[in-house]
């Protein structure tokens, strides 16, 4: 530190200044302890105006209570009050100490005083968070970093290195957890989008070993057992517990089966937080899917009215939503049961040849082999497809939340008959497959999941083709074809 | 060519054994020669167990005699003379048959040629082509003539009947012996009739295009009377200037006729407006017409000027004609002038490109019309006027050149075209691809193809400038079309490239900010062309597929934000409905943007959160007014356009929302299709406040969408037929070729036969050459050897 520090002097004539002031006291102050009274000069700097003193104070403060600290001349244990001191019968050598303990203390409020500080410049080139962590006490840390008032992503995502320890994470996942709590409680429950976001930001870096016994990545040397998975659950599930903002559920749900399901000792008490998120509709109960399904799946949960839910669920947005490759991958998982009754499937593929009226192509390529697919799972639904009877009135009613109710069954997909006309013509291709009995083979929609329209326009061009045919009229003019519907509603000006 | 060959041996081979009687030559043991066979198979008919070779051969010798050796003989005696008098080789025919037939030959010819003009039936007997009749006559004279003898005064028609004259003297026939109306025309007379008879058919013609111009005009007041009653039309172009409107707007002005009744403050602005815009749109059609009937025109008189021209000028004297084509062609002019203003050189120039094919076209109506004048044409061209035609040609066209390299790049095309008129530049690239035709250089077809990337470039930044020069992209359109003919790969590559980068920058958008804008005015014009192009019904096509989906990537990802972006997605609309109107496919991106739109239109926001409103997010109102009770209070003119185009939007909606519906009718869904927009136009539109047009066009709407969804005949599979049952009757399959069977499947079998068969072809051919070769020598010897002992 000390050359680099040299190496700059030669820039401005006030830096030289404090910058030698700085390191003769720090070696003075190190030196000798006659000279301890030199760290009030230091800590003086700490509330300077300029930021770069500030910085470098910052640094000095660093060095000299690190040294102190291996070298044991700080204080260990209860502090006696500083005006007691001089009163006591101690030694020399532990006044000293206490006496810079109390500096350490001095300088821990200052420091933790400029992480609020509002020139964000200050924040980001404190660089070095290890000072903090190691002057500071996880709690008053945690407790800024969760401000109320401001964005600290930046910060928070300095801090994460530190996280890697295994006693830091530790602390810090219990601190949030009384943070939140105290927070949370004092604002009587509303939502606080920027405190919110500061946990969450802060809660989704944490990440918990996977197993207990190489918890070995520690800060201190320290010899006690941590439950390390416990902290995680109940802080997630403390922070779960109180109302979220909609973008937070979905930032939430997005992660939550990758990252704080598997972490957790037991899952299964997401179920309400899950079940609530289900219940609210939209894109948040599409996301909710996924973590329901690893509790029903891995966790033997019951939930009743499950696929009536699911059933709710589908409506012509389905297809258009960000998540509409993990709703139908999870969906095809639900219903890929054969044991389901033929009244329930039925439903669910009308309900989907319905939707299909609306749907892009590229939702059609997904959703036509999966509607051929159910109905090859399930024979009875074959009548859907084939029904050799008289003229009838589509029984279907789609207002119908109950599957059960909704007549499915004796209706026929005469949707994906008009489909049939689709311009595309993968998808006329796909749909004209119920013309003639399906083939065992189920088809494999994993592929056609994260399709966008401009791949399959780029499937379209890249294919060869020997000819290309041509418009059989030639146009003399742009607005003048056999055809023009364009040029009825505009003109050329 | 052996089959061939043996057909004719055969025919031959007949002949030598009726000449040498056929079953002695059977009988005779050293004639026959018996083919061994190594065995019997049973049920097996062999052609060749008996041979004839002395007999064969004696065939082919003979058929060698008669045809290798005559080409032999006749081998570098190329020239030869031939009578062609009738029936001169032909012996059945007596001599005096022969004198007979050649003498009414004769006869019939000269008279096709003569008597055209000659319409009384008589027949005259000429001498010199004179008639006889008449020279006696004129004996007589020349009798007393020589009586008197007075032999120095030899008049032209004395010299003329005395040592006759050829059919050019055929006008002298004296005036008196027949009837006027069947006498041949004179030439000066026929040419004054041909001009009074263009004459008279370009009055006609102008006659009925005043006509038709009266009649128009007279609509259009009609119209307007009618129009400032019931309307006021939308915002005019040039006001939209003064407006905020967003560019497209103002260069893609909707032409409905959309109504509103609250228009009535201000209809005497709206009239005239509308007259203003209405005589344009007249003009332009107009415009149209005329340059139809120039072509015709044009066709026309180029006619008559290469008749007149060609007649007129060879005979120097004639100073009516002259005058008379002047005329002609200053009337003609003047037209041209009064329509196209300043263009007159580019129509010379168009004149001086079709000459070459009218000069044909010219002379061909000449032939029919007198066939005199073909005789005097022949003669020297004054070439005075050519020269001063062609010096005022050049002059006009002095800054067009004829030739024009071909652009090597994007920057090039524009440099090339972007000072000239549109007009010009269609100019300009016209003679660019004449002078690059692929059939004249090598390198020429990689120039052009590359000219039809940078043109569709050049039309895209076109529509991109500002203003938008979209009348230039049109006039540029026959151009496209004709390299896209010329070159579809190139075309289908270009095409392909523009609509990838474009779509691929959208999808980056989307995934980079969540939502796209609505492709610029570039893009939709490159989506026309490409329906112009290309066909949009067939089922797969390189270029039109993905068209389609980059139109269904923005009817389903972009966001409309404001009116102009409801203005692109018209444009989308109506060109998706273009693309599917001949085949009737199926678009149900299309229906949810229209479904999309017309909510945009209802003010209260509770029905409107149920249905797909993701597509239109800021779920604002944009259109009309949003209080179905009172009217809105028109603060400003801009206020009011803004309303009047509003309306024409809302009406074109409408209307495209109709085409849909004729279009789907037949689709089996066709009523759960069009349910939500019924619910909505039934429940939610604010019908009411709406002039009585689209009032009309909502109620249409809902007649075509039927309330309940009509009854279907469930689905059942397609009839198949079904699978035999496998019977034990052996499988029958015909062998192509005994023998070695090389090659597994059917393919290699044919072709391993097809190898064999060329084999033996080619042995056999070689063994004929052979024979050949060896038949010309010995027929070389046996001639030398005749000659030298001769």
């Amino acid at each position: 530190m000390a050359p680099s520090a040299d190496s700059n002097v030669k820039e401005e004539n006030s830096q030289i200044s404090y910058k030698k002031d700085i390191n003769t006291k720090i070696g003075r102050i190190l030196q000798n302890k006659k000279h301890a009274n030199d760290i009030f000069d230091v800590i003086q700097y700490l509330q300077s105006e300029k930021d770069k003193e500030i910085i470098f104070a910052t640094d000095a403060c660093k060095r000299i209570f690190c040294q102190l600290f291996d070298r044991g001349d700080l204080y260990v244990g209860d502090l006696p009050q500083e005006e007691d001191l001089m009163s006591g019968d101690r030694s020399a050598l532990d006044k000293c100490r206490i006496f810079m303990r109390h500096r350490y203390n001095n300088c821990v409020e200052l420091l933790l005083e400029n992480i609020g500080h509002e020139a964000f410049q200050v924040k980001v080139s404190e660089s070095n968070m290890m000072v903090y962590l190691f002057l500071s006490c996880t709690q008053t840390l945690v407790e800024h970093l969760l401000s109320t008032k401001e964005d600290m992503s930046l910060l928070i995502s300095r801090f994460q290195e530190f996280l890697e320890m295994d006693d830091v994470r530790y602390y810090v996942m219990s601190s949030v957890r009384d943070n939140i709590y105290r927070v949370m409680g004092r604002n009587k429950k509303a939502v606080i989008p920027v405190y919110q976001n500061n946990v969450y930001t802060l809660l989704s870096t944490i990440n918990v070993p996977s197993h207990g016994s190489k918890i070995t990545n520690f800060l201190v040397k320290q010899a006690c057992k941590f439950e390390h998975k416990r902290a995680f659950e109940q802080m997630w599930l403390l922070f779960l517990k109180f109302k979220l903002p909609s973008s937070m559920y979905k930032k939430i749900l997005v992660i939550l089966h990758e990252s704080i399901m598997p972490q957790m000792s037991d899952p299964t008490l997401l179920i309400d937080f899950l079940s609530a998120a289900y219940d609210i509709g939209g894109a948040i109960s599409l996301l909710a899917l996924n973590g329901l399904f690893i509790l029903i799946h891995k966790h033997n949960l019951d939930y009743p009215d499950f696929y009536k839910k699911l059933y709710s669920l589908l409506d012509p947005s389905i297809f258009h939503v960000k998540y509409r490759a993990r709703f139908f991958h999870l969906v095809n998982i639900f219903l890929s049961s054969t044991h389901l009754p033929a009244y329930l499937v039925a439903a669910f593929v009308k309900r989907f040849a319905r939707l299909s009226l609306t749907a892009p192509p590229t939702a059609l390529l997904i959703l036509l082999p999966f509607i051929c697919n159910l109905i090859r799972r399930h024979p009875s639904c074959r009548v859907l497809i084939h029904r050799p009877s008289s003229p009838c009135d589509d029984p279907y009613v789609m207002e119908e939340e109950d599957p059960a109710q909704c007549h499915a069954l004796e209706s026929s997909l005469w949707e994906i008959k008009t489909l049939q006309k689709h311009y595309h013509p993968d998808v006329a291709k796909a749909a004209l497959k119920i013309n003639e009995p399906l083939t065992e083979q189920e088809e494999d929609i994993s592929e056609m999941l994260e399709l966008s329209t401009f791949e399959l326009m780029e499937r379209e061009l890249k294919a060869e083709r020997k000819t290309i045919p041509l418009e059989f009229d030639t146009a003399t003019e742009l607005l003048k074809s056999p055809r023009e519907v364009l040029g009825v509603h505009f003109s050329l000006e | 060519m052996r089959q061939g060959s043996t057909s004719q041996n055969r025919g031959l081979s007949d002949k030598v054994r009726k000449s040498k009687a056929a079953p002695e030559i059977q009988k005779n043991p050293f004639e026959v020669k018996i083919n061994r066979k190594k065995f019997d198979v049973l049920g097996r008919k062999s052609k060749h167990d008996v041979g004839l070779p002395g007999v064969s051969r004696s065939r082919a010798i003979q058929k060698r005699k008669e045809t290798l050796l005559k080409e032999f003989r006749a081998k570098d005696k190329n020239n030869k003379f031939i009578d062609r008098r009738f029936g001169e080789y032909d012996q059945k025919i007596t001599p005096e048959e022969k004198i007979l037939q050649r003498f009414t030959l004769e006869r019939q010819r000269t008279q096709d040629r003569k008597d055209m003009y000659n319409l009384n039936e008589e027949e005259e007997l000429t001498h010199y082509g004179q008639s006889l009749a008449e020279m006696e006559k004129m004996t007589d004279v020349i009798d007393s003539d020589s009586d008197s003898e007075e032999k120095g005064l030899l008049s032209a028609e004395l010299t003329a009947t005395h040592f006759g004259g050829g059919g050019g003297l055929l006008r002298k026939k004296s005036a008196g012996d027949e009837d006027e109306e069947h006498k041949p025309k004179s030439r000066q007379e026929l040419i004054e009739e041909l001009i009074i008879k263009s004459k008279q058919e370009k009055r006609e013609r102008q006659t009925q295009k005043e006509e038709a111009q009266e009649l128009t005009e007279k609509l259009d007041q009609e119209w307007k009377s009618i129009q400032n009653l019931l309307a006021h039309k939308t915002p005019k172009a040039e006001r939209k200037d003064e407006t905020d409107k967003p560019k497209v707007l103002k260069h893609l002005r909707p032409n409905t006729e959309a109504v509103s009744e609250q228009g009535g403050e201000k209809e005497d602005d709206d009239g005239d407006e509308e007259g203003g815009e209405k005589e344009d749109d007249d003009g332009d059609e107009e415009g149209g017409e005329k340059e139809d009937d120039d072509g015709d025109e044009e066709g026309g008189e180029k006619e008559d000027d290469d008749g007149d021209e060609e007649g007129g000028e060879k005979e120097d004297d004639d100073g009516d004609e002259e005058g008379g084509e002047k005329e002609d062609d200053d009337d003609a002019e003047g037209e041209e002038e009064d329509e196209e203003g300043g263009e007159d050189a580019d129509d010379e120039d168009a004149d001086d490109d079709h000459c070459d094919l009218q000069s044909d076209e010219g002379s061909e109506d000449e032939d029919a019309e007198g066939a005199e004048e073909e005789q005097v044409c022949a003669e020297g061209p004054p070439a005075v006027i050519e020269e001063q035609k062609k010096a005022a040609q050049e002059a006009a066209k002095a800054e067009l050149p004829y030739t024009f390299t071909a652009p090597e790049s994007y920057s090039d095309l524009k440099a090339l075209l972007q000072d000239h008129g549109s007009d010009q530049q269609c100019l300009i690239l016209d003679r660019t691809l004449k002078c690059h035709h692929p059939s004249l250089a090598a390198g020429n077809k990689a120039k052009l193809q590359k000219l039809f990337g940078f043109l569709l470039e050049y039309v895209g930044d076109l529509a991109t400038q500002n203003p938008p020069d979209l009348r230039t992209v049109s006039a540029l359109i026959p151009q496209i079309c004709g390299l896209c003919q010329m070159f579809p790969e190139a075309a289908c590559k270009a095409v392909q490239t523009l609509l990838s980068d474009s779509g691929h920058s959208m999808e980056e958008t989307l995934e980079v900010k969540g939502r796209a804008p609505m492709p610029d005015l570039d893009m939709l014009v490159l989506l026309k062309i490409t329906a112009l192009l290309f066909p949009s019904s067939d089922f797969r096509h390189p270029v039109t597929t993905p068209a389609f989906l980059y139109i269904s990537q923005a009817l389903t990802r972009c966001v409309v934000l404001s009116l102009e972006d409801v203005c692109k997605g018209l444009i989308l609309c109506c060109l998706a409905l273009e693309f599917v109107s001949l085949s009737r496919r199926f678009f149900p991106e299309l229906l949810n943007f229209l479904l999309g739109l017309l909510h945009l239109t209802v003010s209260d926001k509770l029905c409107v959160s149920e249905i797909l409103l993701h597509l239109i997010k800021p779920n604002e109102l944009l259109v009309f007014y949003n209080n179905k009770h009172a009217w809105p209070v028109i603060s400003s003119l801009l206020h009011l356009l803004c309303l009047c185009f509003r309306l024409s939007l809302i009406d074109s909606c409408l209307d495209l929302v109709k085409r849909c519906t004729s279009l789907y009718k037949d689709l089996p869904s066709f009523a759960h299709i069009f349910q939500p927009i019924r619910t909505l136009l039934l429940q939610h539109l604010p019908v009411e406040g709406y002039p009585a047009p689209i009032q009309d066009l909502h109620s249409e709407i809902l007649d075509a969408i039927p309330e309940q969804p009509s009854q279907h005949a469930p689905l059942v599979f397609k009839k198949k037929k079904p699978i035999p049952l496998k019977l034990f009757t052996p499988k029958i399959v015909q062998i192509l070729d005994y023998g070695k069977k090389r090659g597994n499947t059917k393919e290699e079998k044919e072709h391993e036969r097809l190898k064999h068969k060329y084999k033996r072809e080619f042995k056999g051919a070689l063994r004929e050459i052979r024979k050949d070769t060896r038949f010309l020598a010995r027929e070389n010897v046996y001639f030398s050897s005749f000659s030298s002992s001769e």
